[in-house]
């Protein structure tokens, strides 16, 4: 059982799945098709590989070994026809967005407009149009907010959608509202705020390029389609005409994946958070995952302050007493005292195992001794189910990380013994482009929602003060496969100095 | 009988030294760290040794490797590593070290001065002692197990001391019964686990050690 390598977590569907933004991952049926790791850019790498999907939409099988065949064409022309009916569905998107913008246009130009008419004329006219700029000014910036808080639903949906037709993922990059971490915020912040956001107004030029030109990109395919159609079906079009208008289709059809990919681009220059964002972001995650570790650290030492005082702490004192009582009556009854000196014996050996038990949940000795692996194998050991251990660490995480991530695993392991009634479980352990990964996964019945227990919620917390991620994919009747990834280097193991 | 023991806190060492020659063994050298340890084997030629787990100078798992060491270079020697906490994953790398004279104990058991030094003879005459607790420990892992719920509650008792790495004669004291009740017990405990019946103390203590491992 020991380093048996497992062909298992590569192939069990949701392994590969990479986490979502802000390390809450969804349990959406199809874990993996949603691509890149998306935490505030941090762990960006745009299309990693471990994101592709098994089946990727709107690449046209790019590096393939194009080899004719009815299967393939077949398979091309799904491609284009959903590439195409995809890029209808962003021209439907525009078309609200093209509104919306105009709308904004049309409200906000009258106040500005009545200012620079009124600095154009003499006394009474100026005075009167500037006395009807203010409230002008006043009444537009209002509406414009509202109008451009309603844009980001449409932003979002493109982001969301660009993620999964165009395989151009795009993050949120809004800041949070005010009032969002629990203060108060003043009524002017409150009425003002949408605009102070960078987002907002980058939402805003989507919105107008996109409803300008952009969607031409997505909506080309239909149209050169379309041209087809007529092509064929036009009465009185000559011979080439006909051919060149088919070409024209096909053309489109072939080209409609490529074109999608390249409005995904596009939405992403002006969607993605900018970095003043991304940092924006950043400091508020981190100040975030900060308080909570500092919330959990304290909550562990009150703990542990806890088990020592109502566990060893006690039965010293009770070993003492009892020292004593033998040392009193040592003399008189050597018998008595005997049996209380084996009773103070006793009480030690008691109190040993609580602090082991205690020192188990600190900071378990295999882990110290001998870094993640070793320490999960011998968690494997423990636990009353089949587990196999792959691992390829060369060298260790620092200790933070290496206690996090054991702890998760240990928390995972009784998570799937108390309720998944799995018979085997496979786990994972390697370290590839700066980033730990730890695959859990297991045979028994699925259905494991983060949302529920609050095991899973903790794991999560507990790995987000690294950076790191949580992906589940638990489809009832199983299997349930957890991924972690926890950006991290690793140190050179140490070498013996015996 | 020689030891020599390695540990690397002194009053732990002390005791230790002295409980050892209470009861009528030799200590030829009391070294706190491993490399002193590699040089007393080699010059002492000591019938067993003693290694605690930790040992300067990184205090993790230098003593497993100590011992590991010293079995290499002195292949058959005795060896007797003490721990404040005994791990299945040790266990089984000392087990897998070379045949018999292996011991596996808790510092607890140092508290109950007889049977610790009996399990020194004991690894010393090249049997094994493995604690308690890793035994427990295997145990429970097995309960799902059907052959292992076939035992009867006395033959667990049972297999837990054989596994232990006891005599028919210590386990009949232990559970005071007779020694032909224990040699029943043990032949129906193999019968019932499939495993080969042995004279050889040792070779029975492995059989149901990789039994338990499975």
């Amino acid at each position: 059982m020991t380093g048996e390598t497992t062909p298992r977590a590569s192939d069990t569907p949701g392994t590969e799945g990479t986490p979502g933004t802000e390390g809450t991952l969804g349990t959406e049926g199809t874990p993996g098709t949603e691509g890149t790791p998306g935490t505030e850019g941090t762990l960006g790498t745009e299309g990693v590989p471990a994101g592709e999907t098994p089946r990727p939409i709107g690449t046209a099988g790019a590096g393939d070994v194009r080899e004719f065949s009815w299967a393939s064409l077949s398979d091309q022309a799904r491609k284009g026809i959903a590439a195409t009916g995809h890029g209808l569905a962003f021209l439907g998107l525009a078309l609200p967005g093209l509104i919306l913008s105009l709308l904004i246009l049309a409200l906000t130009l009258p106040g500005p407009g009545l200012v620079v008419y009124g600095l154009g004329q003499h006394h009474n006219a100026a005075r009167d149009a500037l006395a009807l700029a203010l409230p002008a000014l006043c009444v537009s910036l209002f509406l414009a907010s509202r109008l451009l808080l309603a844009i980001r639903p449409l932003a979002g949906l493109t982001r969301r959608l660009s993620g999964r037709w165009c395989g151009v993922p795009i993050a949120d990059p809004y800041l949070p509202r005010p009032g969002a971490d629990g203060r108060k915020a003043g009524l002017g912040r409150r009425l003002i705020w949408p605009l102070t956001d960078q987002a907002t107004w980058r939402d805003l030029l989507w919105a107008t390029v996109n409803g300008c030109v952009g969607w031409l990109l997505a909506v080309l395919p239909a149209g050169l389609l379309v041209l087809g159609v007529l092509g064929v079906i036009a009465p009185y079009a000559p011979g080439y005409a006909r051919v060149l208008t088919v070409a024209a289709a096909v053309f489109g059809l072939w080209a409609a994946p490529l074109l999608l990919r390249g409005y995904g681009y596009l939405a992403r220059s002006m969607l993605a958070p900018t970095r003043q964002a991304e940092l924006a972001l950043r400091v508020r995650h981190l100040a975030e995952t900060r308080t909570e570790a500092l919330d959990t650290g304290a909550a562990e030492i009150r703990r542990i302050e806890r088990d020592l005082h109502d566990g060893a702490q006690a039965r010293l004192v009770a070993m003492g007493m009892t020292l004593d009582a033998a040392g009193q009556i040592i003399d008189t009854n050597p018998e008595a005292a005997r049996a209380l000196l084996y009773e103070a014996r006793d009480a030690s050996v008691k109190a040993l195992a609580e602090l082991r038990a205690l020192v188990r949940g600190i900071h378990p000795p295999v882990l110290a001794d001998r870094g993640l692996a070793d320490a999960i194998q011998a968690l494997a050991l423990d636990a009353p189910m089949r587990i196999h251990v792959a691992s390829d660490l060369y060298g260790r995480p620092s200790a933070p990380i290496e206690s996090a991530a054991y702890f998760a695993v240990s928390e995972l392991l009784a998570n799937v013994s108390k309720h998944a009634e799995a018979r085997e479980t496979w786990i994972d352990i390697r370290h590839t482009d700066g980033m730990l990964r730890i695959g859990v996964t297991d045979n028994g019945h699925g259905g494991a929602d983060p949302a529920r227990g609050s095991g899973l919620r903790g794991i999560e917390r507990r790995l987000a003060a690294f950076d790191g991620v949580t992906a589940i994919s638990s489809p009832p009747g199983g299997p349930t496969a957890v991924t972690m990834e926890i950006p991290c280097e690793l140190s050179l193991p140490k070498t013996s100095s015996s | 009988m020689r030891v020599v023991i390695a540990e690397d806190l002194f009053l732990l060492r002390d005791g230790l030294t002295r409980m050892l020659q209470a009861h009528g063994l030799e200590i030829t050298a009391a070294v706190d760290n491993g490399a002193d340890l590699l040089a007393a084997v080699a010059e002492d030629q000591p019938d067993v040794a003693i290694v605690d787990v930790r040992l300067p100078p990184t205090f993790t798992d230098e003593g497993i490797r100590a011992a590991l060491a010293a079995r290499k270079t002195a292949p058959g020697l005795p060896v007797l590593v003490l721990s404040q906490y005994v791990e299945q994953l040790y266990a089984r790398e000392l087990l897998a070290s070379g045949s018999g004279g292996i011991g596996y104990l808790l510092k607890d058991r140092v508290f109950d001065s007889a049977q610790f030094v009996d399990a020194v003879r004991r690894v010393a005459a090249g049997g094994t002692a493995m604690d308690p607790e890793v035994i427990a420990r295997l145990l429970a892992r097995n309960t799902g197990n059907a052959s292992i719920g076939a035992l009867s509650p006395r033959e667990r008792e049972v297999l837990a001391l054989m596994a232990e790495g006891r005599s028919n004669a210590a386990i009949a004291q232990r559970l005071v019964i007779t020694e032909r009740a224990v040699a029943k017990h043990t032949a129906s405990i193999f019968l019932k686990l499939d495993l080969q019946p042995s004279d050889d103390d040792n070779r029975r203590v492995l059989a149901v050690l990789a039994y338990l491992e499975g």
